[in-house]
């Protein structure tokens, strides 16, 4: 499977929680298969989805998730100690391993070879890492969101893109209603 | 007047409660004070664009953020601060230490202090100079207007400020 059929596939689960997406062609599919109040778009900062949903957890109690990508991870790897030092149980980082940086021409990334996200997740400290396959990743992200603890998913799948316009929602807009459905 | 206790009571009278920080010999002894307050939630960061992202995300969730951070992040942090901090129009108290400037014993730190303000500037990022201890009395009223206007706001404190680090 590539990013946006797993995108696709794991739409209702995350639809009633509140989500970070990273920058690029993830946000742009979500966008396109599931606009709601409760996706905060990143437009840009390649490599903060991970800590701007960390910040957002620690904040407040509802669940949050982090949409990642392996090469956004790879850009902010000295986020992971933090995750892993101040954990908070409604977070979850969902890391879509590809093995490229889908959003730039799929050129690979070195998780795509001899790096393992899982091991550099664990070496930092973070105590529920699962690696799982595209196919198998909605019973875990499931369990991941009701869960007390918090989860790093490394979900590996296919290098793949398809064609999509940009959002053109203005980023205040994304922000205010994204933090009305923070209140709400 | 305690500087450190000052520069932490005037964040919580601001209801700033969640502040992530990169050390600076000359804010030890801030960053102790936060890490000593119960009205604040403090978390290290590893860098400084790493500690934007986290101050984003606890803004969108309700809290007001601070970040503490020397000077030379601002070569870090560009890109975040356009991208995130000022095209989504969030609110960012930044504490800076101004290494570099009068009092300075490292001349590499020299070489980032002579760009800091002029980024800043090309940034349209508001910015206050800490030269003198009372200029700390400035502090509030910087506080109350970074979350009036959701803007990034920098706060630029020098070894003068700090009592002289690096000649002593």
């Amino acid at each position: 499977m590539i990013r946006s059929e797993i995108l696709k596939e794991i739409a209702p689960i995350l639809n009633p929680h509140l989500v970070v997406c990273n920058i690029g062609l993830p946000s742009q599919e979500l966008h396109m298969i599931d606009d709601n109040e409760r996706n905060f778009y990143m437009l840009g900062t390649m490599g903060l989805s991970s800590s701007i949903g960390f910040g957002l957890a620690l904040a407040q109690d509802k669940p949050v998730i982090s949409i990642d990508g392996d090469g956004s991870v790879l850009t902010n790897l000295g986020t992971l100690p933090t995750i892993a030092n101040n954990a908070a149980g409604n977070y979850t980082l969902l890391i879509i391993d590809n093995g490229s940086y889908g959003s730039t021409g799929d050129q690979p990334t070195y998780a795509g070879r001899k790096t393992s996200l899982v091991a550099v997740a664990t070496a930092c400290g973070c105590e529920n890492v699962i690696e799982v396959q595209d196919k198998d990743l909605g019973p875990v992200l499931q369990d991941a969101i009701d869960s007390d603890e918090m989860t790093i998913i490394v979900c590996k799948c296919d290098s793949g893109n398809i064609k999509l316009p940009v959002i053109t929602l203005d980023p205040v807009v994304i922000r205010h209603r994204f933090m009305e459905a923070v209140k709400a | 007047m305690n500087i450190d206790k000052k520069i932490v009571d005037d964040l919580v009278a601001n209801d700033v409660s969640f502040v992530t920080t990169v050390p600076c010999k000359q804010l030890a002894g801030v960053i102790d004070e936060v890490e000593n307050r119960d009205d604040i939630f403090h978390i290290p960061s590893n860098k400084e664009d790493e500690g934007m992202g986290l101050c984003a995300g606890a803004f969108m969730g309700g809290k007001r953020p601070a970040i503490i951070m020397q000077n030379t992040a601002i070569g870090v942090t560009i890109n975040t601060l356009a991208t995130l901090t000022q095209f989504y129009r969030m609110p960012l108290p930044m504490i800076i230490s101004y290494r570099g400037e009068l009092r300075e014993p490292v001349a590499c730190q020299v070489e980032m202090a002579v760009h800091t303000k002029a980024l800043l500037a090309q940034l349209n990022i508001p910015t206050y100079h800490f030269h003198w201890q009372k200029d700390v009395e400035e502090f509030d009223n910087i506080l109350k207007y970074t979350f009036m206007c959701n803007k990034p706001v920098a706060i630029l404190t020098d070894a003068n400020f700090w009592g002289g680090y690096g000649d002593q």
